[in-house]
């Protein structure tokens, strides 16, 4: 059976919802965030070049309009400063604003995250607050358009920009040093940014001919499994056994049935594995779960 | 509807296992659930009738004892998985942020906001102390030795107002600056910049408080140096006039913001009975109310900087203006004692 990737799995955790349901949960990868960090990036200073272009496509056609043609001096027209107003609001609007209304919405994610599957959501199982949104965004600030920003306008300056190159550093190595994998702003916040999983309602099991009468649609043999047949396994093999009749693959389904048959001091046959597995899955199912309503549970071959 | 229930009811009789049948009777349930996520995830809440978003925290409660059940009756590990997937988006949508902004607004003007200044008062205290600090320091330093005053006064004052400078000069910069152009370009500006300082004020205070400690001090040691200087002339009294008008609000806005940084640097030190981590979300996620509002106070500053200070030429006036709209500040954080119905924060 295939495990999950070491990395997967220690970033499983388990939420606890405010009903005391226990959630086993995914943090996001630090690949992903630093991905949609970037694809976020870009639209914005997309969606911030083209709302700039456009303001300046009006000014120009307001320049025309005014029929002195593009003017030297437009320091006191009321309408150039109204604009000049839009423009600094914008990119007020665009730094700070961007990741707060992507991230109050119902999907809690930025373009950028969307994309890649993952979510921002309050570290204690509660309600996402709009506190903590703001919180984690307000902290974006320092931790990278205030060094991006002074990076800029230093640009070539030595000494100046190793500290801001530390800064940013610092910043991005947070993530690395702790087990949540937060960064200064979900610290701050109480939030932390997952994986929004997506898993499909699988067919039932049991519900086939074969699995409810215990007799193969194709062969017609019939087969019936003695308690002390079904008692070699518990639930780990049982998962297994499920998994290769989901994935339906026939050399798996041989492999399994021969290892079946062994163990049990069947004589494999050939030709009705399929149906052999079903009803010995069903069988063992119905075995364990009579158990589990009884309070005894079987976690696997080795109990 | 009948033709449903009879496949359904053929469908469970035909199902071996009991879990099996269990899953049967209720999926119709989480389909439902399922396919309102869906849409609600795809972003279109507007197009969801309203019964469906009304039947959301109820079929959240439904699945998920769906999910309990099953944990304890049934070995069906995909359908397991499916479950507590089903029950995560839906947490996510139920337990996510209120969607309605104008809500939030609502409660964040009608107690939230003067609720959580008044809640980091210790740091207000401290803040001011600071500020008073770092002014009196700047005068100190410049009554000391003139030099200082290039030190530490940032360069875009540094015109004509510098020591030596002859009254005339001094009163120039003060008054009669009514036509100056863009004014409304000036308000924008100042306000991205002071902003900028306010955040980055809160925002450094997750280092224990230490920033913002020195930003507080920063800020106003020039302040200081400049009231040494115009004093020398006589002008105090028209300096602070002219600082007030909108400094008011933007040192009150400024202090806040150190507050806030405060608050969350030494919640961290200090965290009493909470994990270090809990404090620091505990007094973050309450900074950061006060933080919206020291935004909005930013841009009432730079409104009142770039245009009134201009068009208001006199002292008493100015200070008229400035201080009106200080007590209005200290009347509504500390004595619009409202608190805010169904409040979401702590």
């Amino acid at each position: 059976m295939s495990q999950p990737r070491p990395d997967r799995r220690d970033r499983r955790r388990t939420m606890i919802t405010p009903e005391g349901i226990a959630l086993p949960i995914t943090l996001a990868s630090r690949g992903s965030r630093f991905g949609a960090l970037m694809i976020d990036l870009i639209v914005m200073t997309l969606g911030f070049t083209a709302f700039n272009l456009l303001l300046g496509l009006i000014a120009a056609l307001l320049d025309l309009a005014d029929g002195k043609g593009p003017s030297k001096s437009p320091k006191s027209d009321p309408l150039f400063d109204f604009l000049n107003v839009a423009a600094f609001m914008l990119l007020f609007l665009f730094r700070h604003g961007y990741f707060l209304i992507f991230e109050l919405g119902p999907r809690g994610s930025t373009p950028g995250k969307r994309m890649l599957g993952i979510r921002v959501a309050a570290r204690d199982g509660g309600r996402l607050t709009t506190e903590m949104v703001l919180a984690r965004n307000l902290l974006r600030d320092i931790e990278l358009f205030l060094p991006i920003g002074a990076l800029a306008s230093l640009a070539g300056g030595g000494t100046g920009n190793a500290v801001i190159l530390l800064w940013l550093l610092l910043f991005a190595l947070l993530p690395f040093i702790n087990r949540d994998r937060l960064r200064a702003g979900d610290l701050v916040a109480g939030s932390w940014v997952v994986e929004r999983p997506r898993q499909k309602l699988e067919a039932v099991m049991s519900s086939g001919q074969t699995a409810a009468t215990g007799t193969s649609q194709t062969t017609g043999a019939s087969y019936r499994f003695s308690d002390a047949e079904l008692a070699i396994y518990g639930e780990l093999e049982l998962q297994t056994l499920e998994r290769v009749l989901r994935e339906n693959r026939h050399e798996a389904m041989i492999a399994v049935h021969e290892a079946i048959c062994r163990k049990i001091g069947w004589n494999p046959g050939a030709g009705d594995e399929r149906a052999f597995l079903e009803v010995y899955y069903t069988q063992l199912r119905n075995r364990l779960e009579s158990g589990m309503r009884m309070g005894k549970r079987k976690a696997s071959k080795h109990e | 509807m009948s033709v449903v229930a009879g496949r359904n009811d053929a469908a469970i009789a035909a199902a071996a296992l009991r879990s099996d049948r269990f899953r049967i009777e209720r999926e119709a349930d989480w389909k439902r659930l399922e396919d309102i996520l869906d849409r609600m995830e795809r972003g279109r809440i507007s197009r969801l009738a309203d019964e469906d978003l009304l039947e959301l925290p109820v079929l959240y409660r439904t699945v998920a004892s769906s999910l309990s059940v099953a944990r304890e009756t049934s070995l069906d590990a995909a359908t397991l998985a499916y479950l507590e997937t089903l029950v995560q988006r839906a947490w996510f949508l139920v337990y996510g942020p209120r969607t309605s902004l104008l809500g939030w607004l609502r409660r964040f003007f009608g107690g939230e906001w003067s609720r959580s200044v008044r809640a980091i008062w210790p740091e207000i205290l401290v803040a001011l102390i600071l500020m008073v600090a770092g002014t009196a320091v700047g005068w100190l330093l410049c009554a000391a030795d003139p030099q200082w005053y290039y030190s530490l006064v940032p360069g875009q004052f540094l015109d004509v107002r510098q020591p030596g400078a002859s009254r005339e000069v001094l009163l120039g910069t003060l008054f009669g600056n009514q036509d100056q152009p863009q004014l409304s370009v000036m308000a924008a500006y100042l306000f991205n910049n002071n902003a900028g300082v306010a955040i980055t004020c809160f925002a450094l205070g997750f280092a224990f408080g230490v920033p913002p400690i020195l930003l507080l001090i920063q800020n106003t040691t020039p302040l200081g140096a400049m009231l040494w200087l115009y004093n020398g002339q006589g002008l105090t009294l028209d300096l602070i006039g002219w600082i007030s008008i909108h400094g008011t609000t933007e040192l009150f806005a400024i202090l806040l913001a150190g507050a806030s940084g405060l608050h969350i640097g030494r919640s961290m030190a200090f965290p009493g009975d909470l994990s270090v981590l809990d404090a620091a979300a505990k007094a973050g996620q309450r900074a950061s109310v006060v933080m919206a509002g020291v935004l909005i106070m930013m841009a009432i500053a730079g409104l009142l900087e770039g245009f009134a200070r201009q068009l208001i030429d006199n002292t008493p006036a100015r200070l008229a203006v400035g201080y009106g709209i200080l007590a209005f500040w200290v009347v509504y954080f500390f004595l619009f004692r409202r608190v805010p119905p169904a409040s979401e924060a702590i």
